[in-house]
C-alpha cells in the first residue's frame, strides 16, 4: 500500500514531534489521568520513555511501524503491555495509553499545515501508525493471556494425575474425570516416570472414575500398559464399569492379555499377589487391648 | 577401533550401552558377545541401556538379535534401564522387541538373570555331566 | 507459518546418520519441544536417515524451524536421487521391508509424527517431509 506522500506526511509528525515534545508530553499525559490505575507519575515517565523512542525513530524517515527503526518503540510497547496485563489493565486500556497521543498530536499538526491537503495526509500518516502501535499492544496482551492459559492447562494436567505408592513396589493412578488425547498422554508419562524412580514392579491404573472410554482413549491405556511392560514392569487396569466394558467390546478394542479387576481393592490384592505378598488377619484381641476396641489388623509378611 | 566394554561377573555378561552407536560398533558388539558368550560358557546377559535416549528399528533389531544369538548359545538375556521416552517411541513405532525380556534396572536385571539361570549353578563343575533336573528346584522350567 | 531457521545437511554415510540424530535434538531442545516430543522426532529422523543411506544411495536432509502463531514446530525433508519406491502404498504397510529390517522405517515415522509427505518416483528418488509440532 503505497502513498507517494506518506513519507512526507510521516515527516510533518516528526517535525511536531521534534518540535513540540514537552508539550505533546504534558498534554497527552493529562489526557490519560482519567486511566484507572495509572499513577501520574508512573503515567508521565512511561509517556516521556515512549515520546523519547518515537522521534528517533520517526527521524529515520521510515514509513511502516513494522520497520527496524521502529523495533525500540515496538519493544517499549510490548514491555508495557505485558506489565499492564499482569497488573490487570485490560487490553482496552492498554491501547488507549497509546490512542490518547492523538488529540494533542492533532492540534499540533493542524497549526503545522500549511493547506488542508497537507493536514489531511499528516493526519492520516499519523493515525496509521498510532493505530497500528495500538493495535500491537492489544496482540501482545493477547498472546500473554494464551501463554497464561496454556500454563495454567499444564498445571492443571499435572495436578489431576497423581500417583500412588500403594505398597513397595505397587503404585497406583486414580483416574478421574473424561480422557483426552493430551491429558493421558500427559498421565501416561508421568506413569512411566514414576515407575523408574520408585522401582515399582506393578502400576494399577483406576477407571472407576471415568465415564466414558472411546476408542482413543482405551487405544492410550493399551499403549501404557505395553510401554510399562517394554520397560519391565506391568500393569492391571481395574474399575472398569460395566458400561465401559460394553464400549469396549462394542468397539473391537482388544485388552489382549492386559489384566483388568473390577475393583481397585481386587487389583491390589492381586498385586500383593504378584509380588510375593499375602495379607493375613491377626487374631482378634491378639493386638492392642481386648474387647471391641482391638482392630483387626492387616499386616503383610513378604 | 572403539568398542563397547563386556564385564564379566561369574557366569553372567554385563555390557553397558553409552554411546550413540552407529552401525559398524553395533555389529562389532554383536560379534564380541556371542564370542565372550560362547568362551565363557555365559548363562545371561545383562544389557544396560539406561543412557540410551534414542532406540530406533536399527537398534531395536541389535538387541533382538543379541537376545536370539544369546539363546542359541543357551544363555538368557535382560535388558534393563529403558527410558519412559524411549518405551512410549517403541509402542507408537510399532517395534516390541519379541522375545527380549526386560527389567527396570541392573539390580531387578541381575535378580531375574539369577531366578532363570539357577538351575544351572548347581549344576557339577564338569560340563560333560548335566545334572538331572530334580522336583525340588520347581519352577516349571523343563529340563535341558 | 513462518520458516525461523533453516539448513541442509548431508546424509551419506552410517556417521551422518548419527550427526543428523544430534542435530535434530539440538534443534528439537531450541524450538522446545518436550522430551518425548524430541525423542520421536529424532527416532523418525534416525529411521529416515539410514532410508536414504541404504535405499536411496545417500542424499540430504533438510531442517526448518517452524514458528506457526504460538505453535513452534520443527520440519524435517529428506531427500535423495535413488531408485526411488514402486509401490507407495505397500512401503506404508507395517512390516513391508525391501531389506532385512524390521519394516518399521516408513510406517512407524510416520506414527512418530505429526505431518508427513512422501513424493517417490520410480528411477527418479524420494523426498519424505516429516514435521512434528510443539
Amino acid at each position: 500500500m503505497t502513498d507517494p506522500s506518506s513519507s512526507n506526511s510521516l515527516g510533518a509528525v516528526a517535525r511536531v514531534v521534534a518540535e513540540h515534545r514537552d508539550d505533546l508530553l504534558a498534554e497527552w499525559v493529562a489526557a490519560q489521568s482519567g486511566v484507572r490505575g495509572a499513577s501520574a507519575a508512573e503515567a508521565r515517565r512511561q509517556a516521556t520513555e515512549f515520546l523519547g523512542l518515537l522521534q528517533p525513530a520517526l527521524a529515520t524517515g521510515a514509513t511502516s511501524p513494522d520497520a527496524r527503526a521502529f523495533d525500540a518503540v515496538r519493544g517499549f510497547l510490548g514491555d508495557l503491555s505485558r506489565s499492564r496485563a499482569v497488573d490487570g489493565f485490560s487490553p482496552s486500556e492498554t491501547a488507549t495509553f497509546v490512542f490518547s497521543l492523538k488529540e494533542p498530536l492533532f492540534r499540533r499538526l493542524r497549526a503545522d499545515a500549511a493547506t488542508a491537503d497537507a493536514l489531511a495526509d499528516s493526519v492520516w500518516a499519523a493515525t496509521r501508525l498510532l493505530d497500528a502501535l495500538g493495535l500491537y499492544t492489544t496482540e501482545v496482551h493477547q498472546r500473554g493471556r494464551e501463554e497464561l492459559i496454556q500454563r495454567q492447562q499444564a498445571d492443571m494436567l499435572e495436578l489431576s494425575t497423581p500417583v500412588v505408592a500403594l505398597w513397595d513396589g505397587v503404585l497406583a493412578l486414580p483416574m478421574i474425570g473424561t480422557l483426552d488425547s493430551s491429558r493421558t498422554q500427559v498421565v501416561m508419562e508421568t506413569l512411566l516416570q514414576r515407575i523408574v524412580e520408585t522401582g515399582a514392579d506393578i502400576a494399577i491404573i483406576d477407571i472407576t472414575g471415568v465415564p466414558t472410554v472411546d476408542t482413543l482413549t482405551a487405544q492410550h491405556l493399551l499403549k501404557t500398559v505395553t510401554a510399562a511392560r517394554l520397560m519391565g514392569a506391568d500393569c492391571i487396569i481395574s474399575g472398569i464399569r460395566p458400561q465401559i466394558a460394553q464400549t469396549i467390546v462394542h468397539l473391537g478394542v482388544d485388552l489382549g492379555n492386559v489384566t483388568t479387576k473390577a475393583s481397585l481393592a481386587d487389583a491390589f490384592r492381586l498385586a500383593l499377589q504378584r509380588t510375593g505378598r499375602t495379607v493375613t488377619k491377626v487374631a482378634a484381641g491378639a493386638a492392642g487391648a481386648a474387647g471391641a476396641a482391638a482392630p483387626a489388623s492387616a499386616s503383610t509378611r513378604s | 577401533m572403539e568398542r563397547i566394554p563386556i564385564l564379566r561377573m561369574g557366569k553372567l555378561l554385563l555390557v553397558t550401552i553409552q554411546v550413540d552407536m552407529h552401525d559398524r560398533l553395533a555389529m562389532t558388539l554383536q560379534d564380541d558377545l556371542t564370542s565372550r558368550i560362547s568362551a565363557l560358557g555365559a548363562r545371561g546377559v545383562l544389557l544396560d541401556i539406561s543412557s540410551l535416549d534414542i532406540v530406533d528399528s536399527f537398534i531395536g533389531r541389535m538387541i533382538s538379535n543379541i537376545a536370539s544369538m544369546a539363546r542359541v548359545l543357551d544363555a538368557e538375556t535382560v535388558v534393563v534401564g529403558m527410558q519412559p521416552a524411549v518405551a512410549i517411541t517403541l509402542v507408537e513405532l510399532g517395534l516390541s522387541l519379541p522375545g527380549v525380556r526386560t527389567a527396570l534396572n541392573v539390580e531387578k536385571g541381575m535378580a531375574l538373570l539369577q531366578a532363570l539361570t539357577a538351575d544351572a549353578d548347581d549344576v557339577a563343575e564338569d560340563d560333560d555331566d548335566v545334572a538331572p533336573f530334580t522336583a525340588e528346584q520347581g519352577d516349571g522350567r523343563t529340563a535341558g | 507459518m513462518a520458516v525461523l531457521r533453516a539448513e541442509s545437511m548431508p546424509v551419506r554415510t552410517a556417521q551422518d546418520v548419527v550427526l543428523v540424530r544430534q542435530e535434530v535434538r539440538a534443534w528439537a531442545v531450541a524450538q522446545g519441544l518436550g522430551l518425548v516430543d524430541q525423542t520421536k522426532i529424532i527416532t523418525a529422523a534416525s529411521e529416515l536417515a539410514r532410508n536414504t543411506v541404504d535405499y536411496g544411495g545417500g542424499g540430504t536432509v533438510r531442517l526448518e524451524a517452524l514458528q506457526d502463531g504460538l505453535r513452534k514446530g520443527l520440519r524435517l525433508t529428506f531427500e535423495d536421487q535413488g531408485p526411488g519406491i514402486a509401490d507407495i502404498g505397500l512401503a506404508l504397510t507395517d512390516g513391508y521391508t525391501t531389506g532385512n529390517g524390521m519394516g518399521l522405517g516408513l510406517s512407524g515415522s510416520k506414527r512418530l509424527v505429526n505431518e508427513f509427505d512422501l513424493w517417490s518416483e520410480p528411477g527418479k528418488g524420494t523426498r519424505v517431509t516429516v514435521t512434528r509440532w510443539k
